[in-house]
């Protein structure tokens, strides 16, 4: 959806002019610099090597869980409390908030899954400039500095990391206004202090801390002016991280995988914002944003996880960045190379320091630390792994109908349909424009009929209309947000006037939820989900398109939480979802903004992008980001949102897009229709044939989804996280895995002749899934494509169930039987899963009914075991077929049951391609079975 | 499901053959047309020749061949095609995918043998409706028809007319051209002596204009001397003449006496006689003492005037009148520097058309203005026949612009020409003017959108007057220019059916005429064609 049309009004539209003429690119003026937002510029403006921090190491206090110490500024005397925790499963937390605040200063709630279990520090020695902890039971220790403060954390001899090694920690007290407001030559007061303080500035500076600075006490960015009625309130801490190269994460930014440095540039923003328009390949904040960061070095994968939900801004510099290889490997050579060190630093505008450092040492072993403190991804529907059909808008009941009709004539299947916000009666979200969607219960019973579903959205803006009952009910119950003054807060969207309910208030997100149930939300039934969009929430006449930092939840300014609106948005509709089904049906909600934790309640995709290559190209960093802090249910709008996509273009995404966790086509409301039969039957075959490699691959993605929700693994892997030692993988974001055994390298460049993949592992082979060509691991693989290749390989060692019956939807296919692909590593090995479930209930978990089995091949045996003895769960499906690549020919292949019972299975043998199948084993996919090659 | 042998179910298709059931034995999803290819206990061959495999490996859930032929009754071919009976309406194939998906796709209900989906047979009832349908459609293509033939009729007949009628207006054109060539003729005959008359009589004036002008001079010649010969003595002297500062010939501000002398042609001084040829040399710049004080510079009101008049005006405004009547404006200057006494100073040219007035060109005597008005006739006599040609042109390019568009095989949409149809709905009132434009306007005020303009017929190759297309309209905001589609069905009454805008500003428009009705087959033939035997 958009961030903007037309259809707002004169006013708005000659905002528009101004705003979209000439260019596609972003407006870049209608968003902060670092510069622009006054407390990134006051921190940035601090020098490292001045820390002004001490630690008062007689103030320690160390309990079995924890230890505190307080740290004091000399400048100004202010005091601040550390703690520090060593959690299970090596992570170290370090809060720091002021030891005597004037008043609280806000935590985040509702991301962490729970108090993260401790372990027990020990102090091994201390003297008077520090002293030396014991990090739980491996060789990793805690130094703390007093004189400047900084702690290193230690494995053996080695610096893992630093805390203000650079000194750049900054802790704006919360203080009392000096400069009354009743003065009225406070202004030129001011004005004078400034030109003052240019001409002596360097002086000492950072002495008088007291100093009133423009921007502290108010800040204004175009025609919005921000009253910090708090002062300046803001945080920042640095992290030095030795040996380090790579970082990646804290998304999200339309920028590659590898983090780039920021020296002389912007920080990465962090603060969710509806960008019209986003820009590639730079720094700014988009729609959502996970305050994670993970370092990656062939010895070590760490993560840094920033608890906070402030606006947020992250500098990255390293001291190899900007050397040329030539100049690497002369230090190399000469011996002479410091080691390699990655600095970063991270500032907020309000809150506590909440830092989790994920010491790893492997990328599994962060993501499982991430997410034993976050939770895991949300275990979709099956449904919702397949095809979805959107557009801004599908215009009525009979629109839908024609483009329900449109998937069978063509052959091509999907199972969700999508309705944007034109379907709401003006854009009043749980009702349906009377004359489009007359009857929302039968068009949603004809896709029942055909077992497809449909989303409609329900955007979080409500329109102040006292005749709608949801803005009456918000109203009188007192849920919204209010403004600085106290009264509801109202801004300008897409039904003009609206209300922004307080999503953070746990009594309004019961309500919320409650609307969704059946009888509430009239029109809707089993087979309708919802979608969040403009959740960061998106105010076009607010400063920077969102909502004024000072506006008022409870307790808390909106400066304080604002990355996490949009979490709570998507968490309060999945909660209604499932309370809709009395707990029984896993929910559906898409949601545009995010924060960490959002992984928990459904799917994300990235935004308002557009029709064009780079755009293709983008989604790949993006959503591997995303799936490197935990969310892993990510995509991108197929086709592009803003503009038309060349036929070429729209194949190679929806090519792309088929292998992309959420898969989806969208399109902006003036862009011509682009439903896939619309470009001539052979685009729509090439389309067909992506979209129905998406449906025989079901069987896959669930179980990555399951065992993302299971483990917090992503499903969208860089090639790094499979391949940690092999540097060659640690900046490539044009090719991905899906768990680790599928190789994918999308087309992605206009007129492609072929591409370059890389298929790392020494000693490994990958079989072309489409050709069964087996081609070497640890090398650059030249492929000539066409406009039907799609570029994808099993690893060898693999073994991958697939439905090869596409039918018009997932729920057709589910009795249907499966085919498993066996790929044989060089030493003749293999090994799978193979997860059956209902496909949409909570009864896996509840009931563990559930099928869940290790399918392995070794010494020419294949077999199926049950993984999970404690489930039960029987399907009607069968195993239909087994291909064997890089086989060899058997002269028998015997079927052998449990209870004794055997048969032979007639196989045929591809020598050309060393491609074994084995002809209808015809056993239940849920018993355990065993086939010996003779 | 798993282990169900699914071998060789056969399908009981019940036919009607001269009102006798016959049962037909064949493999399940087989038409009758491929029967002879499912022999039981036979090898069976894939249809594409690739294998053959044995009989009890036809629609054994597996699939075999690659054309996915062996099998026509369940899924498990992603290429195979089922085929369903549905007696008592169409029969069909279907993608074998939808068998058993628990989805009803064939209205005998034979798709769904083993899903647990219940179906109803609804192929009785879907046959009668087609067949009510078939009929309604016939009746309305009968009508349509005959309809159509009529306005063929009528069309050829429009089409002669047309023909005839342009045959004669290009007589007519013919006609007219030989009269406008004759009349152009007699013009220029006419306008010959009209022309010699009327500048013999100019020239006339202009030499009256000069003995005028030269009269007015030598008056103020002698005024001027008068004035110049201060003491009377008969004689202008260089002291005199030195009193008049705007003589300065270098116009350094003095006038001194070499320079003075130099006027007066070396002379100390001049007297009448001497001085007619020192007043050809001072007149353009001398002013009479009675307009000469103060002898303000001549260019301070200009430059007030571009001070105080917007760049625009000061930059445009003394050429406005540059090449117009400057010259004649200049020569009347010289005429009557008298005249200009109390007019604002030269460089600030008004309009003065007084002069022209006072100095107007006498009438031409009666010779000259009965040669001028025989011209004047011819003229308009010309110019009349040239008119009487270009409308008959007109006319002839608009009815060869109607007879050249195409109006379908037949000229049958000949009848839609310069009409339009409008639609009504909730919001806007749509209006089709076929081979001219589409438009849109709102029913409660604003104003009208250009929908498109005609451009081609656009149906399909076989059927190409099935659709009509009209682009080039009102330009959409970041999008393509509007453009409507015509989709004409075959009705009795010509009328648009309905609108809508299945993507931005791209609109469809049903429309319904008799010119596209088909010939109608009879309507057993429709009937039959249609239900398998």
């Amino acid at each position: 959806m958009a961030a903007f049309i037309v259809r707002m009004g004169p006013v708005l539209m000659l905002w528009l002019a101004v705003c979209v003429s000439g260019s596609w690119a972003v407006d870049r003026g209608n968003f902060k610099t670092c510069d622009q937002s006054t407390f990134c510029k006051r921190q940035r403006a601090l020098k490292p090597g001045q820390s002004p921090y001490r630690a008062l190491l007689e103030t320690l206090e160390l309990t079995n869980t924890k230890l505190t110490l307080q740290l004091i500024n000399d400048n100004n005397k202010v005091r601040l409390l550390l703690e520090l925790y060593r959690l299970q499963g090596n992570m170290t937390r370090v809060k720091i908030n002021e030891l005597k605040p004037l008043k609280p200063r806000f935590e985040v709630p509702d991301v962490l899954i729970n108090d993260p279990p401790t372990e027990p520090l020990s102090l091994l020695s201390q003297d008077e400039n520090g002293m030396v902890l014991s990090l739980g039971a491996d060789s990793q220790r805690l130094i703390v500095s007093a004189k400047p403060f900084r702690l290193d954390i230690m494995e053996g001899r080695e610096v893992l990391l630093s805390l203000n090694s650079r000194g750049l920690l900054a802790f704006e007290h919360l203080r009392i206004r000096k400069d009354t407001l009743a003065d009225p030559e406070g202004a030129e007061k001011k004005e004078e202090t400034d030109a003052a303080s240019e001409q002596t500035e360097g002086e000492e500076a950072t002495k008088e801390d007291e100093k009133v600075e423009d921007g502290m006490w108010e800040e204004t960015f175009k025609s919005h002016t921000d009253s910090k009625p708090n002062g300046p309130t803001s945080i920042s801490l640095d992290f030095s991280l030795p040996g380090v190269e790579h970082v990646y994460g804290i998304p999200e930014h339309a920028d590659t995988l590898k983090l780039k440095t920021t020296d002389g540039g912007e920080p990465y923003r962090l603060y969710n914002l509806d960008v019209f328009q986003y820009e590639l390949f730079n720094p700014m904040a988009l729609y959502g944003a996970i305050p994670v960061m993970l370092s990656h070095s062939p010895q070590r994968t760490m993560g840094l996880f920033w608890l906070n939900a402030a606006e947020t801004w992250v500098d990255i510099s390293s001291n190899t960045a900007g050397k040329t290889v030539f100049g690497q490997m002369l230090d190399y050579v000469q011996g002479s190379s410091e080691t390699p060190q990655t600095d970063v630093r991270w500032i907020s505008e309000s809150g506590i320091i909440d830092v989790f450092i994920m010491l790893g040492p492997t990328p599994t072993d962060v993501f499982a630390q991430y997410a034993s403190l976050t939770g895991t991804q949300a275990f979709p529907p099956l449904a919702a792994l397949a095809y979805h059909q959107c557009r801004w808008n599908y215009n009525d009941q009979e629109d839908v109908a024609a483009v329900d009709q449109g998937f069978d004539q063509h052959d091509i299947p999907y199972d969700f349909i999508w309705l944007d916000i034109e379907h709401a009666d003006g854009k009043r979200y749980f009702t349906w424009d009377p004359h489009k969607f007359p009857q929302p219960k039968e068009m949603l019973q004809g896709l029942e009929d055909k077992r497809r579903k449909m989303v409609a959205i329900v955007d979080p803006h409500i329109k102040v209309d006292n005749s709608y009952k949801i803005h009456s009910e918000i109203r009188s119950r007192g849920f919204y947000i209010k403004n600085k003054d106290g009264g509801d807060y109202e801004g300008w969207c897409w039904p003009g006037n609206s209300g922004y309910p307080d999503f953070t208030n746990p009594e309004m997100r019961a309500w919320w939820a409650s609307m969704f149930a059946y009888d509430q939300y009239e029109g809707s039934r089993e087979n309708l989900y919802t979608w969040n969009d403009m959740n960061e929430p998106s105010v076009f006449n607010g400063p920077e398109v969102t909502m004024h930092k000072d506006a008022v939840h409870g307790n808390w300014e909106h400066r304080d939480l604002h990355n996490i609106y949009g979490l709570y948005v998507q968490m309060a509709t999945a909660e209604g979802l499932i309370q809709r089904s009395g707990g029984v049906e896993r929910p559906f909600v898409l949601t545009r903004a995010f924060f960490a934790g959002s992984q928990r309640y459904g799917a994300v995709w990235t935004g308002d992008n557009a029709a064009e290559w780079d755009h293709l190209k983008i989604t790949i960093p993006m959503c591997l980001s995303l799936g490197l802090v935990g969310v892993s249910f990510c995509g991108a709008d197929v086709g592009g949102f803003f503009k038309s996509p060349s036929p070429e273009l729209l194949v190679r995404w929806y090519q792309t897009g088929a292998y992309q966790p959420f898969f989806r086509a969208h399109a902006h409301l003036d862009t011509p229709r682009r439903e896939p039969w619309l470009f001539g039957p052979e685009n729509t075959a090439l389309i067909r044939e992506a979209v129905r490699q998406r449906y025989a691959l079901l069987p896959y993605w669930y179980q990555l989804f399951y065992h993302a929700h299971r483990t917090g693994q992503p499903v969208m892997r860089a090639l790094w996280v499979e391949y940690p030692q092999d540097t060659a993988t640690f900046s490539m974001d044009d090719q991905f895995l899906l768990g680790r055994d599928l190789l994918v390298h999308p087309v992605t460049e206009e007129g492609a002749r072929g591409v370059t993949a890389y298929l790392p592992g020494n000693g490994e082979v990958w079989f072309d899934v489409h050709t069964f060509q087996k081609h070497n691991g640890g090398q650059n693989l030249y492929i000539p494509v066409t406009m039907s290749s799609i570029p994808v390989f099993q690893r060898g060692g693999s073994i991958i169930p697939r439905k090869v019956r596409v039918r018009r939807s997932s729920s057709c296919m589910e009795h249907d039987p499966y085919t498993l692909y066996v790929a044989l590593s060089p030493k003749r090995f293999a090994q799978g899963e193979l997860y059956i479930d209902d496909g949409h209930t909570f009864s896996y978990e509840k009931q563990k009914e559930f099928i869940y089995r290790r399918l392995a091949f070794a010494n020419n045996t294949l077999s199926s075991r049950n993984l999970a003895p404690g489930s039960q769960f029987t399907t009607l499906s069968w195993i239909e077929k087994i291909v064997i690549l890089g086989a060899s020919k058997p002269s028998k292949v015997t079927l052998k049951m449990p209870d004794g019972k055997e048969s032979q299975l007639e196989f045929d043998f591809d020598a050309s391609m060393s491609v074994l199948t084995l002809r209808k084993p015809g056993v239940n996919a849920g018993v355990d079975w065993t086939v010996v090659l003779q | 499901m798993s282990l169900v042998k699914l071998l060789l179910l056969m399908s009981l298709a019940l036919v009607m053959r001269a009102g006798a059931a016959v049962e037909i034995q064949r493999p399940r999803g087989v038409p009758l047309s491929k029967r002879q290819f499912y022999e039981e206990e036979k090898p069976f061959t894939c249809l594409d020749g690739s294998r053959t495999i044995p009989f009890d490996r036809v629609n054994d859930d597996y699939c075999d061949c690659k054309d996915g032929s062996d099998e026509p009754g369940t899924a498990a071919c992603p290429n195979g095609s089922f085929h369903c009976t549905n007696a008592g309406f169409r029969p069909a194939f279907i993608p074998s995918s939808r068998i058993n998906d628990g989805i009803c796709d064939c209205c005998d209900t034979t798709d769904e043998y083993n899903s647990g989906a219940t179906c109803q047979n609804t192929c009785r009832e879907l046959g009668r409706k087609e067949r009510e349908s078939l009929q309604k459609m016939a009746e309305v293509t009968r009508e349509g028809f005959m309809l159509k033939q009529q306005l063929i009729h009528e069309a050829k007949k429009g089409q002669e007319e047309k023909q005839v009628k342009l045959t004669e207006f290009q007589s007519t054109k013919k006609g007219l051209e030989e009269k406008v060539e004759a009349l152009r003729t007699v013009k220029e005959i006419a306008e010959e002596p009209e022309k010699e008359a009327k500048e013999r009589h100019l020239k006339a004036w202009e030499e009256q204009k000069e003995l005028i002008r030269m009269e007015k001079d030598k008056a103020r010649m002698a005024e001027a001397f008068l004035e110049l010969d201060d003491d009377a003595d008969g004689y202008v002297s260089v002291a005199e003449l030195q009193s008049h500062p705007e003589l300065d010939p270098d116009s350094d501000g003095s006038l001194t006496e070499t320079e003075t002398q130099g006027l007066l042609g070396g002379a100390d001084k001049v007297d009448t006689t001497a001085f007619e040829s020192v007043w050809s040399s001072i007149k353009g710049k001398y002013l009479l003492e009675s307009q000469s004080d103060p002898p303000a510079p001549v260019e301070t009101p200009q430059e007030e005037a571009r001070d105080l008049g917007s760049d625009h005006d000061s930059d445009h405004y003394p050429e406005d009148y540059a090449g117009e009547d400057e010259d004649e404006e200049e020569d009347e200057e010289d005429d009557d520097p008298e005249e200009e006494e109390d007019k604002a100073p030269p460089t600030v040219r008004t309009p003065e058309k007084k002069e022209d007035d006072e100095m107007s060109m006498p009438p031409y005597d009666a010779e000259t203005q009965g040669l001028v008005d025989a011209a004047q006739k011819a003229r308009d006599d010309f110019d009349e026949a040239e008119r009487a040609l270009r409308e008959v042109d007109d006319q002839i390019k608009s009815l060869e612009k109607e007879i050249g568009f195409d109006f379908g095989p037949s000229a049958e949409f000949a009848y839609l020409y310069s009409q339009c149809y409008e639609l009504s709905t909730s919001e806007y009132v749509y209006r089709l003017c076929p081979f001219n434009r589409v438009s849109q306007k709102p029913k409660f005020g604003g104003s009208e959108t250009n929908l498109g303009l005609w451009g081609q017929w656009a149906g399909p190759e076989d059927n190409i007057y099935a659709v009509m297309k009209y682009d080039h309209g009102t330009g959409c905001w970041q999008g393509p220019n509007r453009s409507t589609t015509v989709k004409l069905t075959c009705g009795k009454e010509t009328v648009v059916t309905s609108t809508s805008e299945p993507s931005r500003c791209e609109y469809l428009m049903e429309f319904t005429t008799p010119a596209v009705c088909q010939e109608p087959p009879s309507l057993e033939e429709a009937l039959h064609g249609h239900t398998e035997l």
